[in-house]
């Protein structure tokens, strides 16, 4: 068989396996935010918590949580990683210099994973499994408690309830993700990961040389990392790493966990507005999306243009025999559909056009199929763009799922969309305009400004993945990387929340005649059309100086 | 509690469920699943760790070098890919070289300071070091005869040539072509800035021999694994320093090649750690 076709096949074989769990998952989500039984273990952290289960929230309450439990995670998070010497675990690690360990907490909570650091030689275990893999729970439960506040926003009426942030955190937590993630760390043990507390052990080689084979928890929080969508890798080289992705079918495995969630929330979303349709068409335009981008993303790495591909005969830099190059490129495609950002290539020795894919997937927003919770809310944040200009050319007030349209909606939605490009191209150009930024750069000419560009467009969209030759890991990249992830993460969320509240107040208004319907393909293809619209135009300049001069030249 | 403001209740309540949830997911998880994982896959859990003589040896999962302490590849082992961790397949600093795909033009070393050399330079390099080992060709294409990147700067960079320079080949080296569009081609000097010039990659009539794996790093620098190619490539070299049978040594790659999983994912590979100590307990 050619690899192309067993490239295809891989995909199809995903395709197939997705189609076949979002139903079923995203029903089992659909109770599970909407049943009012709590489970007895459910009720004891609730009592721990000192939190009432049954009383609702206002979107600004709901808000506050939210904001309370992340500020209180990177404090946690920062402390940890500041004491970890004199704690248990630590392999002898020193602390984390204060400038990583902020970058890292925050990267950790924004469910970014961007990672100024290298896993083998910073963090001990405890840091990892206590501060890291806690956080990439927690924050993917905060980013589907968002999604399903907003989705509440929808099918409810006249109300300010949006349902009770401890509440969606909690069950999120242990009746979605704890269960997935318990069975998939079996699995990939089962595929070679490790999951030990071992330090690193001496060996002789064959030929007499030294090596240091390193040990930890790492099948527990590998699986996590690509469940939540988070990303941030175990060791420096992420799943590229034998000992986090062993062999060519826990390859296939990991990105199945990434897409899985993702895929299965539209489902969710149908379930709770009471028409299963409109899931049905959310899941369309992220699948439209989605499959475009894997196949130009296969297409650019398996035709290899450009010098050193040519070269060599196929863009092998920075990939794994057992993986290949399509496989590389599928996984690179899926991690920045979401907001993955773990890596089992390096997208830094992509061929330029397979690189300004990866890119354009996180440009994109993260919505095709998005981070967990992250992608549906932006994706229900397109509709609302979409039902907007469809409104205006009609000449009608817009509607969507009953809900009208408003000017305190549309505001909210824009301004949404607005944080991540403006954090992007700001980011961008502070750092090309000074000496700081620019030293970061290893490639020189286009693809050193196509690493920069990437490393905002990574750490604003809370991807996490990098162009790995820029030098990050000094003050002013991992101040100004922080920043932009913080305020990429937090901002949309509070003005998703604001827009849900203002959702959730209003009357329905019945169906009519003028009516634009939003489940059919029409509608989909509208979606489609709007978000690359409005990408293109957004950072059509910015791709044109780096990757396309590149590909181009 | 009660007599608290909200803000600080609010953050009470979150530092407690942080509390909670750390407890159950970053201690209890982990140990359970560590727990299970001991017991239901204790090998696997604990690395793969391959043992000869009783002692550890190296993981099946992690690549190794087959290299003297000179750093001299040892020709009665099959050769692992080229490794950009550390020194080369050092676990404990993992990393991919990150040079993008138009890195092709070096700097020269120059007295005093250490030159850089681009990505097409190392794979030009690779692939003549290991033609040379191999006893084949390791010509490619966009590589000159003496392994480095066949690139040229043209100046100006736009408009008729009045000056054309082979970067990568430093003087006194024989520049790979005498001319381009009638211009002599000089050689590179060192410490000269080439940077306005025009960049053309010169592709030569060049195939190669050697497989891509063989002339590239992998993601992790530490990828256990080598192509079917490159294994088939290096047989008649081990054999014939091992005293084998070339037969033989193809039989042995056969035996540690893992094919695609269920025929269609990744690609086949040859794991390079097991296929050497099979060579090694096998007498000739």
């Amino acid at each position: 068989m050619g690899t192309a076709t067993a490239g295809a096949l891989f995909v199809a074989s995903l395709i197939l396996a997705l189609a076949l769990v979002h139903r079923p998952l995203g029903d089992h989500m659909y109770r599970v935010y909407t049943t009012t039984r709590h489970l007895a273990a459910e009720r004891l952290i609730y009592r721990l918590l000192g939190v009432n289960a049954d009383a609702e929230q206002r979107w600004s309450a709901y808000a506050r949580g939210v904001l309370a439990f992340s500020v209180v995670s990177i404090l946690f998070l920062y402390g940890l990683q500041r004491l970890q010497d004199k704690l248990f675990l630590s392999l002898g690690m020193d602390p984390v210099p204060d400038h990583v360990a902020w970058n890292t907490a925050v990267s950790f909570v924004t469910n970014t994973n961007w990672q100024a650091y290298s896993g083998e030689s910073t963090m001990g275990h405890l840091t990892q499994m206590a501060g890291l893999a806690v956080q990439n729970f927690v924050s993917a439960a905060v980013g589907m408690a968002v999604a399903m506040a907003l989705v509440r926003g929808f099918a409810r009426n006249r109300t300010d309830n949006l349902g009770n942030f401890w509440v969606d955190l909690v069950r999120g937590t242990v009746r979605i993700l704890l269960p997935i993630a318990f069975v998939g760390a079996l699995v990939l043990v089962a595929g070679g990961l490790v999951q030990n507390f071992a330090a690193p052990q001496e060996i002789a080689t064959l030929t007499g040389g030294a090596q240091s084979v390193t040990g930890g928890p790492v099948a527990s929080q590998e699986v996590i990392k690509e469940l939540g969508t988070n990303g941030g890798g175990f060791y420096n080289v992420n799943s590229a790493h034998p000992f986090e992705n062993a062999t060519s079918w826990t390859n296939w495995f990991e990105i199945f966990l990434i897409l899985v969630l993702p895929f299965s929330l539209p489902r969710t979303f149908g379930r709770m507005v009471g028409q299963k349709r409109q899931g049905n068409a959310v899941l369309a335009v992220m699948a439209v999306l989605a499959l475009a981008s894997v196949t130009l993303t296969n297409v650019f790495e398996l035709t290899g243009n450009a010098t050193v591909p040519q070269a060599v005969g196929a863009a092998m830099e920075g990939k794994e025999v057992r993986f290949g190059v399509a496989n590389s490129a599928t996984f690179g495609a899926a991690t920045t559909l979401t907001s993955t950002g773990a890596v089992d290539s390096f997208h830094d020795s992509y061929t330029p056009l397979g690189g300004m894919m990866v890119m354009f997937n996180m440009m994109l927003g993260e919505v095709a199929p998005g981070g967990v919770g992250a992608g549906l809310y932006g994706m229900l944040v397109l509709a609302v763009i979409t039902v907007f200009v469809a409104g205006l050319m009609v000449g009608r007030t817009p509607e969507y799922l009953g809900k009208r349209i408003g000017a305190r909606e549309i505001k909210l939605a824009s301004l949404y969309f607005l944080v991540t490009p403006i954090l992007v191209l700001t980011g961008t150009a502070l750092a090309m305009g000074n000496a700081d930024g620019l030293a970061g750069m290893l490639n020189t000419g286009p693809h050193g400004f196509s690493e920069v560009l990437y490393a905002f467009t990574s750490a604003s969209n809370n991807n996490g993945s990098a162009f790995g030759g820029l030098t990050v890991n000094t003050p002013w990249y991992d101040t100004a990387l922080g920043l932009c992830m913080a305020l990429g993460r937090f901002l949309p969320i509070i003005f998703v929340l604001a827009l849900a509240g203002s959702l959730a107040r209003q009357a329905p208004v019945p169906e009519s005649a003028g009516t634009l319907p939003t489940h059919r393909p029409q509608f989909v293809g509208m979606v489609v059309g709007v978000t690359l619209i409005l990408i293109a135009l957004t950072f059509l300049p910015a791709l044109a100086l780096g990757p396309l001069a590149e590909g181009l030249s | 509690m009660q007599r608290l403001p909200a803000w600080i209740r609010g953050h009470l309540a979150a530092l407690r469920a942080l509390l909670v949830l750390t407890v159950l997911l970053g201690a209890a998880y982990p140990l359970v699943v560590t727990g299970a994982a001991q017991a239901v896959f204790n090998d696997k859990a604990n690395g793969s760790l391959i043992e000869k003589d009783g002692r550890a040896v190296g993981s099946a999962l992690i690549g190794q070098r087959f290299t003297d302490a000179e750093g001299i590849p040892v020709g009665k082992y099959f050769q692992s890919r080229p490794s950009a961790a550390g020194d080369g397949y050092d676990p404990t600093s993992t990393s991919a070289s990150n040079l993008g795909p138009e890195d092709v033009v070096d700097t020269l070393p120059a007295s005093g300071e250490e030159g850089r050399q681009s990505l097409l330079t190392q794979v030009c390099a690779r692939s003549k070091a290991a033609g040379e080992l191999e006893g084949v060709s390791g010509g490619r294409p966009y590589c000159t005869g003496d392994g480095v990147g066949a690139v040229l700067k043209v100046f100006p960079a736009v408009g008729t040539p009045t000056r054309v320079v082979s970067v990568n080949q430093a003087c006194p080296a024989v520049p790979f072509v005498a001319a381009y569009q009638g211009v002599g081609v000089e050689c590179g000097k060192p410490g000269e800035d080439y940077a306005a010039g025009r960049t053309v990659p010169v592709r030569g009539n060049a195939t190669a021999v050697l497989p891509a794996d063989a002339v590239t790093a992998s993601g992790s620098g530490l990828d256990p694994h080598i192509s079917l190619a490159y294994a088939e490539l290096q047989a008649p070299r081990v054999a014939r320093e091992r005293g084998l049978a070339l037969p033989r040594v193809r039989e042995l790659i056969g035996e540690h090649t893992t094919g695609r999983a269920l025929g269609f994912m990744g690609e086949p590979a040859v794991n390079v750690l097991e296929l050497n100590l099979a060579l090694d307990g096998t007498i000739g």
